[in-house]
């Protein structure tokens, strides 16, 4: 799949922001009230905003955006969009009454959280439901959104300094979260789905597979097309391996052994910010390889 | 609505495609643009149509395979695809706007292009690459199966076919109602051995493809053309053996 670099943005940012919105509405220590309050709010509903907005780069009419919030009945776009924009008010609120009355209201912010939760899995459906690109459609996908969310929720509630009042200690949560979030995204790459595991291949696409071997000879059109352009992105797969590994050094390497130091020497909020940075950087290379990898049954036409 | 129709006559209007006969001529891919740049919603267009790297959407594609049997030489297969207006159909349902609805009553797949935002999505949802984004217009396009030639009475009687359908030299294209199992595009389908694509993906096609025919295998091996052995006399057997030795 073509990995666009607005959708990119999009699942990386809105997911850390709204993993943030989770564990601010779980009641994360944070400032109590006024300027920090403020600028927690900023990030978190930021990157949520900035999020969603650069989503919609990606449509061709993004003036009629207004209208994916119709089939939440049928869509998981949908259900996205209505889930990310009540969260977002839902989080308007909050942060009101946190930032002027300091005031962290738990019910209010319980549902932010359950709200949050549900924009990054709604976002991660949009993905997994996808039965013409197997390596998505995969019970993974979900689990491993939802860690890297909330584990840069964790790092970037770190960076504010108030680890101190937490009921565990911060830098061993966020340690064992990047663990466990890592480790379920190796699982999805071990388990990759394939076409050929799902049974499709140029046989079953042209029907004439039970005739004796199918191969091309001629493509409809001598040049490119939407489909070869969208679905037969070839270019990431031949890097893919340095590129992984690339992406775990910055995305999980660096983060632990900045926990790891954090662990003996003191938590402290610039290393945390370091940590949620070199996540962010390492789950942009992680998402390009999600698209760029990912092969589309249109793929078994070209 | 982008959920599937729950209400349905039992109508299914769809294509079928013999791949014995196709000879590959793009006929039909051509009069479907023509058809279709000048009827129902926006034309279909073309970016840089006489430069060096032309695209544009298209609605229908012929694919050129080449199938090797075991125990046969290999032969060419035309292959033309284009919605096959799939009863489970997975680009309606992934739809966030209601752009993409599949008709009860005949059972057509459509993408209402004012309200379609061209996120990609029922692009992505198509296995068989069944839809393309309008290059200009930026909505999706697919092929609506002719809806405004089929039930079109200002057309003449034979006119109210999908247009590629109506265009094919070689009658390897026919319309009809698949649901109606003594429909004669549906005999024809049992006779043939009408076969989805992909049915491992669920998608529960209508279009229908027929094989091609067995072909009837000759058990001798073809027999190379042996060099003759020359022995030319006189002037010309000279020739040759100086030439030879040379
Ligand atoms: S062929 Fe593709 S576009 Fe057409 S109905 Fe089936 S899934 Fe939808
Ligand atoms: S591109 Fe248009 S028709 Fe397709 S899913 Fe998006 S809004 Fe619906
Ligand atoms: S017009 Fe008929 S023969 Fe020609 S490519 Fe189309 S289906 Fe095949």
């Amino acid at each position: 799949m073509h990995p666009a670099i607005s959708v990119i943005f999009f699942t990386v940012t809105s997911g850390a922001g709204f993993g943030f919105l989770t564990l601010i509405g779980l009641g994360v220590p944070l400032p109590e009230s006024g300027v920090g309050a403020f600028f927690a709010s900023l990030i978190a509903g930021g990157l949520a905003v900035i999020g969603l907005i650069s989503s919609t780069f990606h449509l061709g009419r993004p003036e009629r955006a207004w209208r994916a919030f119709s089939q939440w009945r049928s869509s998981w776009l949908s259900r996205e969009g209505v889930c990310a924009v009540i969260t977002l008010v839902l989080f308007a609120l909050y942060a009101l009454n946190w930032v002027f009355f300091d005031n962290r209201i738990v019910w209010l912010g319980l549902f932010v959280s359950i709200g949050s939760i549900a924009t990054v899995f709604t976002t991660a459906m949009i993905y997994t439901q996808m039965k013409s690109v197997p390596v998505w459609n995969n019970i993974l996908t979900p689990v491993c959104y939802l860690l890297f969310s909330l584990t840069c929720g964790t790092l970037l509630a770190g960076s504010f300094g108030y680890w101190e009042a937490a009921v565990v200690s911060l830098p061993f949560f966020a340690l064992v979260s990047i663990v466990v979030a890592w480790g379920a995204k190796l699982m999805w790459w071990q388990s990759g789905e394939t076409l050929s595991s799902r049974g499709s291949d140029t046989g079953t696409a042209t029907g004439l597979g039970s005739i004796g071997k199918v191969k091309l000879l001629e493509k409809p059109h001598s040049g490119e097309n939407y489909l070869t352009k969208e679905m037969v992105h070839q270019i990431g797969r031949k890097h893919a391996d340095k590129l992984r590994m690339i992406a775990l050094l910055i995305g999980a390497g660096l983060p632990i052994v900045v926990c790891i130091i954090m662990l003996i020497a003191g938590a402290n909020g610039l290393l945390f910010a370091v940590a949620a940075l070199a996540m962010i950087a390492g789950l942009f290379v992680e998402r390009w390889l999600f698209f760029a990898e990912a092969k589309h049954a249109v793929s078994l036409y070209y | 609505m982008t959920s599937l129709p729950t209400e349905t006559t039992g109508k299914k209007l769809g294509l079928v495609i013999d791949l014995d006969t196709c000879v590959g001529c793009h006929a039909c891919v051509v009069n479907c643009k023509e058809w279709n740049t000048g009827g129902y919603g926006a034309p279909l267009a073309d970016l840089d149509a006489y430069g060096a790297e032309p695209v544009g959407s298209w609605l229908n594609r012929i694919h050129t395979f080449e199938v090797t049997p075991e125990d046969a030489p290999a032969s060419i297969v035309h292959f033309p695809k284009s919605c096959l207006h799939c009863d489970d159909a997975p680009c309606v349902t992934v739809c966030p706007t209601g752009a993409s609805y599949k008709r009860g009553e005949d059972g057509i797949v459509l993408v209402d292009e004012n309200m379609c935002i061209g996120c990609g999505l029922c692009a992505w949802a198509c296995p068989y690459g069944a839809r393309e984004m309008d290059p200009v217009e930026n909505v999706m396009k697919k092929c609506t199966l002719c809806v405004d030639r089929i039930y079109n009475d200002n057309l003449p009687k034979e006119d109210q076919i999908p247009a590629c359908v109506r265009t094919c030299p070689a009658e390897a294209r026919h319309f009809g109602d698949l649901g109606d199992p003594e429909s004669d595009i549906s005999k024809l389908v049992a006779e043939r051995g009408g076969m989805d694509l992909m049915p491992e993906m669920g998608t529960k096609p209508v279009n229908k493809y027929l094989p091609p025919r067995p072909k009837t295998h000759s058990h001798v091996e073809p027999e190379a053309p042996k060099a003759k052995a020359l022995d030319a006399k006189g002037f010309l057997g000279w020739l040759d053996k100086t030439l030879e030795a040379l």
